[in-house]
């Protein structure tokens, strides 16, 4: 108990972990984390269920949302415009800008002369229309338009503002009310879906916390042979990104098997109104979005845990 | 080795577990720390591994200042301290062989070198053969040698042992002693806390006395 010289070498013989053993402790960590979570098969599956119910609801959402979105935008019943012109203008030359402005669409001009005849030899009133010393018809250009309801829109602004036109009529507006419900929806579907994966992460988090107190004992011991945070925490992590992964396969199974529930009933309500329509069910882009937002909930859930109790474990 | 400056370490609630204690242990020395149950022993050792820091005074491992380490680098400073518990400390639903190799599990050694190191360590205790067995099916003396195993395996500068034979029989507690002066042999500072006095009085190695928080001798 003499000797005062500081020896900091012989402090120092420490063990560089290598890259490799780094890869491979991951490696065992997840297997072994695996492993546990099918040791204990129900429990887990049913903790697997929640988030997969959790995460389906809002998906199931979305894919309805979509397919509404896809009937109205293959909806054949395009509105049909009817630009009414003053009575001095040139029709002729007010049908050139309307071509101009609504370039790719149909375009038919129904001159004021056709549109009497037509009126006198459909009416029956002949004899009184001859009477009259002017076509008291304005001439009228018709436009089906191509494009969205918003392009839509703004083609009937451009329309009414040229000069030469009295009024432009048009029936938009239950797709317009569509539109803005779709567009609700999906906000709906944001706010919804923000809400679920918000319990899907407190539900994970619940789920590690459990496990945490299972393995008070091995952390203890961890921590006092010289585990670092990063290693305590490792299993746990894991153990978050398969509960996400198991939830999001469940959740592509439940939505699957709805889909096909849904497909027989829909099909019926799609040919009485003689429709041609596929379902668009879940794609592989959804499936492995789902998978991926599984998975960082998983890790998010477990983090945020293992972040707030971990700390209170410490050797005493 | 270890250097205690003016250690003082009251707890919450104003107990003094220990008062102004100094002391220092050289390299490659082997000491016994003794005194009743809590005259500040654990406390002492845990001040070293920092389970607890002192709330006056200052404490050396290696000729690092123990204050200077924040929690990210406890670690590191426990890796170089291997821990001998009275209860053992082990992890029962884990194998022989599991519990030893933890330590290099944590430091990323390669399996090879750990199964190499974990077996030399097993047959160092005396437990060769015993790799697979849990802990659970082996005897008191036999897993306190498990745990010592898991203590060295690291081959750690410094050695703390904190009532290792507390639940042995003298013939157990001495090979346990024993044992413990080999790894002092071979150049590790060892630092074990015991209040069976009878069992140490054969053996030839510094003493220190804690009463009430204090050295007394």
């Amino acid at each position: 108990m003499t000797d005062r010289k500081p020896t900091p070498g012989a402090t120092r013989q420490q063990l560089r972990p290598g890259l490799r053993s780094w890869l491979v402790h991951h490696r065992s960590v997840a297997l072994q984390t695996l492993k546990d979570i099918a040791d204990q098969g129900l429990a887990n599956f049913l903790s697997c269920l929640v988030i997969g119910i959790a995460m389906a609801l809002p998906t199931l959402f979305y894919l309805t949302l979509i397919n509404v979105a896809q009937v109205s935008e293959r909806w054949d019943g395009q509105p049909r415009l009817s630009l009414y012109l003053s009575a001095g203008a040139k029709p002729t030359a007010v049908l050139a800008k309307v071509s101009g402005l609504a370039a790719g669409s149909d375009v038919d001009l129904i001159s004021s002369e056709d549109a009497l005849m037509q009126f006198a030899s459909s009416s029956g009133f002949s004899d009184v229309l001859l009477a009259l010393d002017d076509n008291p018809l304005p001439s009228v250009i018709e436009v089906r338009p191509e494009g969205s309801v918003r392009e839509v829109g703004l083609l009937i602004e451009e329309l009414s503002r040229l000069t030469d036109v009295d009024d432009v009529t048009a029936d938009i507006a239950w797709i317009e009310r569509l539109n803005a419900l779709v567009q609700f929806g999906e906000y709906l579907v944001i706010v919804v879906g923000l809400l679920l994966a918000f319990g899907v992460t407190l539900s994970i988090g619940n789920t590690i916390r459990l496990s945490i107190e299972n393995r008070r004992a091995e952390i203890l011991v961890v921590k006092l042979v010289g585990g670092t945070d990063a290693f305590v925490r490792r299993p746990f992590l894991y153990l978050g990104l398969w509960y996400g992964l198991g939830g999001a396969v469940l959740c592509c199974l439940m939505l699957w098997g709805s889909m096909l529930l849904l497909q027989a009933p829909l099909h019926v309500l799609i040919a009485s109104y003689e429709a041609s329509f596929s379902l668009r069910g879940l794609m592989v882009a959804d499936v492995a979005a789902l998978v991926l937002i599984g998975v960082v909930l998983g890790i998010m859930g477990a983090s945020l845990s293992v972040g707030r109790h971990l700390r209170k474990i410490e050797p005493q | 080795m270890i250097r205690f400056d003016a250690v003082s370490k009251r707890y919450p609630g104003g107990r003094d577990a220990l008062s102004d204690v100094s002391f220092e242990i050289a390299e490659r020395q082997m000491v016994f720390l003794t005194g009743h149950s809590g005259a500040g022993k654990s406390t002492l050792l845990k001040l070293i591994m920092l389970m607890e820091r002192p709330s006056r005074g200052q404490v050396f491992v290696g000729g690092q200042n123990l204050a200077r380490l924040g929690r990210r680098q406890i670690p590191g400073l426990r890796r170089q301290v291997g821990v001998v518990f009275q209860n053992h400390q082990l992890l029962f639903d884990r194998t022989v062989y599991d519990n030893v190799a933890l330590p290099l599990l944590i430091a990323g050694l390669g399996q090879k070198e750990t199964g190499r190191r974990v077996r030399a360590a097993l047959s160092k205790v005396g437990l060769s053969g015993k790799e697979g067995q849990l802990p659970i099916a082996l005897s008191g003396g036999e897993q306190q040698r498990v745990g010592i195993a898991r203590a060295v395996v690291n081959k750690p500068p410094v050695l703390l042992a904190d009532e290792p034979t507390g639940n042995l029989d003298p013939v157990l507690s001495r090979e346990i002693m024993a044992l413990f002066g080999e790894f002092n042999q071979v150049g590790v500072t060892v630092l074990i806390a015991t209040h069976d006095l009878e069992l140490i009085e054969e053996i030839d190695h510094p003493k220190m006395q804690l009463s009430a928080g204090r050295v007394v001798s």
